[in-house]
């Protein structure tokens, strides 16, 4: 999978550059400790978006480019901020066969973005996932800590409805 | 170092402990094909087109990283290693666009000479979904073809190790992956500094110079238009490689006559406005010397170590001369000295460069590169690729052209000038005419072999009649880096700095003609060609840039004098700070 570049406006805080700053103070004699900045990054922003590795590249005297291809190699990074409410849609084999694959579109189409983005109010994020070990219950979504089983497409409306409604 | 005995293919060879099995095999004359590999900047053994079969190994090993031991028995060419190169390369088509009848790098393509000597006539046994890429041409120099890259890595190795700018690299993974900047952002607003060297490295047609021969051909076929042509130093020792000439052969007298039978109006030498630089930086540094201000000086030949400065190093943008490149400053003169004394309006002169150089393309859309204001010094630089096309097309037998002299008033080139080619040469150019400047006389020596030779970063002292010149010479951006670093920290102190962007200089710019993989593994293509400008120097009847009697009727007849007024608004220009995000 490509990752998907965030378009959404970056809306990081002096704290959390102070956070990341302090971080990267600690780590930049080391340019292995690389991945840990950006995990680390990831932690305190939710995403590395280009402002983000810009800081990380200039503090750890790295290339740009270098970062880049870190984070879009490993699928624990992402390029895109986690809406309030994130929704893991589960494609491993189990919920594929039982249609999950619908499920997503559906999400997809109710939410207006595609898998790895975030609404642009913030509220929705949609990532794809492989099994989260609830294989009888397939197809399953992760709505943040909350397992839905049994889905069909038609059911996916009124479950954001209602996460809509409590925000 | 220890010697170990093996065997390549029951040929019993003696190579240093620490070989690889490609070393190895090539001690013993043996051929391995590669493609990723390239010797000291890309060993990955990524691309397995270099498979053997070892005896200390199981199964088949990448040779270009496998190293060999005592005993070791290496088998080259099996029918097993035979089918396995062809699967590899049948896989690698299965992701590659395959126009090859009209690729820019057909017949000089790595990929396609290697598809033909294995034989692979189903181009298509792996057909299946293929990636699509939009061509990426927003820089002024190049462009990219994704559809046509292989993944090899040798462009993000050159640009990485070689000139420490790291634009590119690979993003994304699995079938997914593609050579890009960050963030996907198209090359012309990256903090790219125009060299050319991936598009040199590159094995296939993926990475090219921005074509600019229809702009020239337009231009010539124009009625209206005085088309002049200027011919960079090293172009007369890189153009003949592309008509067969082995390398380092010095065809400037056919490079004159393709360009009269092209139809340029006139055929310059790019030489002597090289010579002009020598004066006006040999004037610059001595004023600088005797004031001590703003030293060391550092060259401004280079657009992409310019670029590089601007980018990367702007603390140091007070200390680069303030000089036009030798481009520059023939465009400058061409535009305004010339277009008076030929009584022509300077806006229907156009200006062509046959340039070594893919930067030399950016630096001519610069500001501050127009001595008549709303005109640009150079109307169109091509690289010596781009003029091998035109000469071909046009159906000149390059070989069989008579030899051919520069024109007059800008005709006559000293050796100095045509050294500049070469890494050390500007430096070189510098200090003959600086002698002359303090002492009044000439150096007995005129080489100043201190500041030859291909390594990256070379220092000399002079002392010219009491005056001490700490000189130092860099090629290659990595080296650039080093050695600005050690000035910055106060490791070392200079007065002069030469900086070439590419390693080795000029001769082995990114618009030089390519030379494969299995050239460069074998021969240093930087020494062969600068060992041609050299040569090409001694035969020169003046060897001074002060006494090139064109350059000092130029001063007689228009600037009166270096770094007069005059020559500050016509050749000289400014640099400015770029942020790299």
């Amino acid at each position: 999978m490509k990752k998907r570049i965030s378009t959404l406006q970056f809306e990081g805080t002096e704290r959390q550059a102070r956070q990341l700053g302090n971080i990267i103070e600690g780590c930049k004699k080391d340019k292995s400790m690389l991945m840990y900045v950006m995990q680390q990054a990831q932690l305190i922003y939710g995403y590395l978006p280009y402002e983000v590795q810009v800081m990380i590249a200039e503090g750890m005297d790295v290339p740009l480019e270098k970062v880049y291809g870190i984070s879009t190699f490993y699928s624990q990074f992402t390029l895109s901020p986690k809406g309030k409410n994130n929704i893991s849609v589960c494609l491993g084999t189990a919920c594929y066969v039982k249609g999950s694959k619908q499920v997503l579109d559906k999400v997809c189409e109710v939410l207006g973005i595609n898998p790895g983005e975030c609404t642009s109010d913030r509220l929705f994020s949609i990532e794809e996932c492989r099994c989260i070990g609830a294989c009888g219950l397939a197809p399953v979504i992760m709505i943040n800590d909350e397992v839905y089983g049994n889905l069909a497409p038609g059911d996916v409306e009124g479950i954001i409805d209602k996460y809509r409604n409590k925000n | 170092m220890k010697n170990i005995n093996v065997k390549v293919n029951g040929i019993a060879v003696s190579v240093p402990e620490g070989s690889t099995a490609l070393e190895a095999a090539r001690a013993a004359g043996v051929e391995i094909p590669t493609l990723c590999f390239l010797k000291g900047i890309n060993e990955i053994g990524a691309c397995r087109i270099c498979v053997v079969e070892a005896s200390d190994a199981r199964g088949l090993v990448a040779s270009c990283v496998y190293p060999v031991k005592e005993g070791t028995e290496i088998t080259t060419n099996s029918e097993r290693l035979i089918k396995s190169r062809k699967t590899t390369l049948e896989l690698i088509l299965s992701d590659h666009n395959k126009e090859c009848l009209t690729c820019i790098r057909s017949t000089n393509c790595e990929l396609q000479k290697l598809c033909r000597e294995y034989g692979v006539e189903n181009q298509e046994r792996f057909a299946g979904e293929m990636n699509k890429y939009d061509i990426d041409q927003s820089a002024a120099h190049m462009y990219r073809d994704n559809e046509k890259c292989i993944l090899c890595r040798r462009c993000t190795a050159a640009c990485e190790k070689m000139q420490s700018v790291s634009v590119i690299g690979a993003n994304d993974r699995g079938f997914d992956t593609h050579i890009a900047s960050p963030f996907e952002l198209p090359l012309g607003s990256v903090a790219c500094v125009s060299c050319g060297q991936c598009i040199t490295v590159c094995p296939t047609g993926a990475l090219s110079e921005r074509d600019d021969t229809q702009k020239v051909i337009d231009a010539i076929i124009d009625p209206e238009k005085l088309v002049i042509v200027q011919t960079a130093p090293a172009v007369r020792v890189g153009l003949g490689e592309e008509f067969g000439y082995p390398l380092g052969t010095i065809v400037t007298g056919k490079l004159i006559t393709a360009l009269r039978r092209l139809g340029f109006d006139k055929v310059f030498d790019t030489n002597f406005s090289a010579d002009l630089t020598i004066i006006e930086e040999a004037a610059e540094l001595l004023g600088r010397y005797t004031k001590k201000e703003n030293l060391p000086l550092i060259t401004s030949c280079s657009p992409g170590w310019i670029n590089f400065a601007e980018f990367y190093y702007p603390e140091f943008i007070p200390n680069i001369s303030s000089c036009k490149s030798p481009q520059g400053m023939f465009g400058a003169v061409a535009k305004t000295y010339y277009a008076e004394k030929m009584g022509v309006d300077p806006k229907d002169i156009f200006v062509v460069s046959i340039m070594p150089c893919t930067a030399k393309k950016f630096e001519a859309e610069r500001a501050g590169h127009s001595a008549v204001p709303g005109l640009p010094d150079v109307d169109a630089v091509l690289t010596v690729r781009e003029l091998a096309r035109m000469i071909k097309k046009s159906g000149i037998l390059f070989n069989q052209l008579p030899d051919g002299e520069y024109d007059a008033p800008f005709g006559l080139g000293s050796g100095a000038g045509t050294i500049f080619g070469a890494t050390g040469g500007v430096a070189e150019a510098a200090l003959r005419t600086a002698v002359f400047n303090i002492t009044g006389k000439n150096a007995e020596k005129l080489e100043f072999t201190e500041v030859r030779g291909t390594q990256g970063i070379k220092e000399a002292t002079y002392d010219v009649a009491g005056n001490v010149i700490r000189v130092a010479v860099a090629s290659g951006l990595s080296n650039a880096r080093k050695l600005l670093d050690m000035v910055k920290s106060g490791e070392k102190e200079y007065d002069f700095i030469e900086i070439m962007a590419c390693p080795g200089g000029c001769v082995n710019g990114g618009g030089q003609p390519i030379q494969p993989a299995s050239v460069r593994n074998v021969t240093d293509i930087r020494t062969e060609r600068a060992a041609g400008l050299y040569k090409d120097d001694l035969n020169l009847p003046v060897r001074l840039s002060h006494e090139n009697p064109d350059i000092k009727r130029l001063y007689e007849e228009y600037f009166e004098c270096p770094n007069s007024h005059k020559a500050h608004e016509i050749l000289h220009t400014g640099f400015i700070e770029r942020d790299k995000y």
